[in-house]
């Protein structure tokens, strides 16, 4: 998103020159996908017929959420104060209170993925540590509405088990992103 | 106080540009995602039942991070497939790992994660959750089976 990138420490001719191609690429990306559905569908009807019915369903169960994360960035992008708190509590200088966050927010986030990737965006673009977003994204494994069916299928002992354990490993997997992010560098971000 | 309105008028404004703009930024990879994980929606369930699992426990513990890797969708549904599996006869280190696999690890939704966080993060944390997957499946068993 070249608005987003084009802050201060990342205003590079090359940043946004990458940018430029990337916002090609996901055009590109989608044009890929439907001419694969139209090549799919001239040999199975059936398959695209269903496949576009299970992406009406999706697309129905996405929008509140997406909703949801515009007003937040929305909000976000209207209140620098606020940008900057929730950039803090994200920080290299977040300590215990980021890990709980990301955690905390990865278990309560609702919805599909992708409708959260532009609010993690942002988050990484005001100085978030690549380990929390990580962590946030790991710890989405663990769906509390979803739990009593898990219990049904596999008891609670191991519903129990399953998710102290994706907490616990939620830390450790950004811990170990980081690591490798610095440890590694390359020429994509985060530097 | 004539300014006041005013300058909440430009931030109002600046602010619904960049956020109009961010999301027209993610609307083609979320379009050509979304549209992705439908068809995997229809082809996994098929993989399954014709029998591409249930020929050893390591084969079938990679085939499944392989396949709950690949999936998409709520985790609810990777719940009553790892149950049905479990029904069917699967042991439960795979089944657990296709429980992990399906929501920490996103190759559908790869393109749409480095485009927006970047393509080495995105590389670098999938692979790493799909390590993690076995080793979270492995230690649950494990522990279940001490207690």
């Amino acid at each position: 998103m070249p608005s987003e990138k084009s802050s201060p420490q990342k205003s590079s001719p090359v940043v946004q020159n990458k940018t430029a191609k990337k916002s090609h690429g996901g055009w590109w990306f989608l044009f890929i996908v439907i001419a694969l559905y139209f090549l799919i569908g001239f040999f199975n009807t059936d398959f695209i017929s269903a496949s576009l019915k299970h992406f009406h369903a999706l697309v129905i169960s996405i929008t509140p959420i997406l909703a949801l994360v515009f007003i937040i960035i929305w909000l976000l992008n209207l209140s620098q104060g606020m940008q900057d708190k929730l950039a803090q509590l994200a920080d290299k200088n977040s300590g215990i209170k980021g890990w709980l966050v990301a955690v905390l927010g990865g278990i309560l986030s609702h919805g599909p993925v992708y409708a959260w990737y532009p609010l993690l965006q942002k988050l990484e673009n005001q100085g978030a540590r690549p380990a929390l977003i990580a962590s946030f994204l790991y710890a989405r494994s663990i769906k509390i509405p979803y739990l009593p069916l898990m219990v049904h299928y596999f008891g609670m002992s191991y519903t129990v088990l399953v998710t102290i354990y994706i907490a616990i490993f939620s830390v450790l997997h950004g811990w170990l992103v980081e690591k490798i992010i610095h440890n590694y560098p390359g020429t994509g971000r985060p530097d | 106080m004539s300014n006041l309105p005013k300058s909440l008028m430009n931030k109002f404004k600046a602010a619904n540009t960049k956020t109009l703009k961010s999301f027209w930024q993610l609307l083609p990879v979320l379009l050509g995602v979304l549209l992705l994980a439908s068809m995997m929606v229809e082809i996994i369930p098929a993989l399954i039942s014709h029998g591409i699992l249930g020929k050893g426990i390591l084969q079938d513990t990679i085939l499944a991070n392989i396949i709950g890797s690949a999936s998409t969708g709520q985790p609810i549904v990777s719940y009553v497939l790892a149950g049905e599996l479990q029904k069917a006869g699967i042991a439960l280190l795979p089944v657990t790992v296709f429980i992990i696999s399906w929501v920490t690890v996103g190759i559908i939704s790869l393109p749409a994660e480095a485009v927006t966080l970047g393509w080495r993060f995105a590389i670098i944390r999938n692979l790493l959750a799909f390590i993690m997957a076995l080793f979270l499946g492995w230690i649950t068993v494990v522990s279940l089976n001490a207690f």
